[in-house]
């Protein structure tokens, strides 16, 4: 029974319309819940007006960039809205794990792959969403891209695959446990790849040895350079190729594991 | 009085048991602040080298006191929580049927998210003397900061107890938690208020929040300032918010 399970017979729908039929879903009950779509949203964008101009007395340590800490910290609201869509992709899924809407969904045809990729559609769209939000409100503040328009486009385009790397991570955490509690108490955890890197500071500033040491190794460090060298740098290539590196790494290591949770709940069931 | 204290005690207890109990619910009570005071007297120490800034215990102290009162004030919001999630579970409709006293209530709950911030407040506590925080001030002083976090405590958790009995459900969460953020994060946290430019100083400068975090500061650091008036305004706001927590419950027995 449980092998039959996720198979799609030969006359069924093909993968990618199975993957519309769950992402649809998945897309309207996220915009049908405004409060998980506005205040995740929200409330980066008002850590952004606080510490922009809160910390503006850091561009006055010498060897900061020569450019206003709203620029320089503008990369920060696209890393939190990548970690409240793990929040938010977790709690979705794990409340049909919890509801038992799963179960009944592994014993129609649907196919396992169909199942993750739909059920992230939703995250894929608020990351859409509130990408072009953060640059517009960085603009709307006189924030320039120095890498152009072409940058903005690269800028959408890499804070969409963090927020879809972390969203995997979201669902990932969801399959293990089934519970919508562990994932919401896992988000301070997500919180300190953020805490611990060069978010507030560039790395050479960072006084603190071992602060310094774990910022250098923490991958989100260079997925907010990436995302900044486009705002105050320009076309940085390796700073790009690390935010980048880093963030299609972990789409592949997130979705990889959260699709053998996947199998194994399917099994379960 | 017998009946009140009665009710407090049990629901206190009742708190202060589900919060130790539950690691879904104490962790991140305890991880944030510590959290914050590694994100800001780590990552940011090198701001103490920005001219005209004087805060002589160094910057981890600095930080220190506004983790403090800010772990001190999230204590009250995390209560705000575990309120609203005993409405969305039942529990709360069944405390008021059966409390021979409901105002032990807000007391009880008021007493959880006291005991909650003694465990939290102590932990950053001993974080920031490891990280080798300077603490010049003597031992009176260092009970006013103290006193100052058990009522910013105090007014957090009656402000939160508030809103959930309002609204009786875990949605308020965002509403419980947002403004004491933004209250908070509008004082001057980073730099000492005269380094703040801009729209920022201009509300810093208003805030009531930026009276209790300096008055914080001054008596870590041996030199207070504005201490009674800090006292004053925080136990202004616990006045106020006693009444809303009051209000929250009558609005909840209305509903039955």
């Amino acid at each position: 029974m449980a092998a039959e399970l996720g198979s799609t017979p030969a006359n069924g729908p093909g993968l990618l319309a199975q993957i519309g039929a769950v992402g649809r879903r998945s897309i309207t009950r996220t915009l049908r819940q405004r409060a998980l779509l506005i205040f995740p949203m929200l409330f980066p964008l008002i850590l952004f007006a606080i510490n922009g101009s809160a910390l503006n007395a850091a561009t006055r340590i010498p060897g900061f960039p020569p450019v206003s800490y709203r620029a320089f910290v503008l990369a920060v609201p696209f890393m939190q809205g990548a970690l409240f869509i793990a929040v938010t992709a977790g709690i979705d899924l794990a409340r049909d794990i919890e509801s038992g809407f799963f179960n009944r969904l592994a014993l129609t045809p649907l196919r396992g792959a169909a199942l993750l990729a739909g059920q992230l559609g939703g995250a894929f769209i608020v990351a859409c969403l509130q990408s072009v939000v953060y640059l517009l409100v960085g603009l709307a503040t006189g924030v320039g891209i120095a890498s152009g328009v072409g940058g903005a486009f690269v800028l959408l385009a890499l804070s969409i695959v963090i927020a879809f790397g972390f969203a995997g991570v979201g669902a990932l955490i969801a399959l293990r446990t089934g519970s919508g509690e562990a994932v919401q108490a896992i988000f301070p955890l997500l919180f300190v790849t953020l805490f611990l890197s060069s978010a507030s500071l560039p790395r050479p500033l960072i006084a603190v040895h071992w602060f310094r040491e774990v910022a250098t190794y923490n991958p989100a460090s260079y997925m907010i350079e990436g995302i900044r060298s486009l705002v105050i740098t320009g076309w940085d290539g390796r700073a790009l190729a690390l935010g980048f590196g880093f963030g299609l790494a972990l789409v592949i290591v997130s979705l990889g594991l959260a699709s053998g949770a996947m199998r194994n709940r399917l099994v379960r069931t | 009085m017998k009946r009140f204290a009665y009710v407090a005690r049990a629901v206190a207890w009742r708190s202060i048991h589900n919060t130790l109990v539950t690691p879904s619910v104490i962790v991140p009570s305890i991880v944030f602040p510590l959290f914050f005071l590694a994100a800001f007297a780590g990552g940011l120490s090198k701001i103490s080298h920005v001219p005209h800034f004087d805060y002589r215990p160094g910057y981890t102290a600095f930080q220190f006191v506004f983790v403090f009162l800010q772990s001190a004030a999230f204590g009250g919001v995390f209560t705000g929580f575990a309120i609203a999630r005993d409405f969305d579970s039942g529990f709360a409709r069944r405390l008021l049927l059966s409390a021979p006293r409901r105002s032990g209530i807000i007391a009880g709950y008021a007493g959880g998210a006291l005991a909650r911030w003694f465990v939290t407040g102590s932990i950053v506590t001993i974080a920031a003397l490891i990280a080798g925080m300077d603490v010049p001030g003597n031992a009176s002083e260092l009970v006013g900061l103290v006193g100052l976090g058990i009522m910013a405590n105090v007014v957090a958790g009656l402000w939160g107890c508030g809103v959930a009995m309002f609204l009786r459900t875990e949605q308020a969460g965002a509403l419980i938690q947002m403004p004491v953020f933004v209250v908070i994060f509008l004082a001057p946290i980073y730099v000492p208020l005269p380094l703040l430019t801009g729209w920022i100083h201009s509300i810093a400068k208003v805030n009531p929040a930026t009276v209790v975090l300096e008055a914080g500061r001054g008596l870590l650091a041996a030199s207070p300032v504005h201490v009674g008036l800090a006292f004053a305004v925080l136990a202004g706001a616990a006045v106020v918010m006693a009444a809303w927590a009051r209000r929250g419950l009558a609005s909840a027995e209305r509903a039955g």
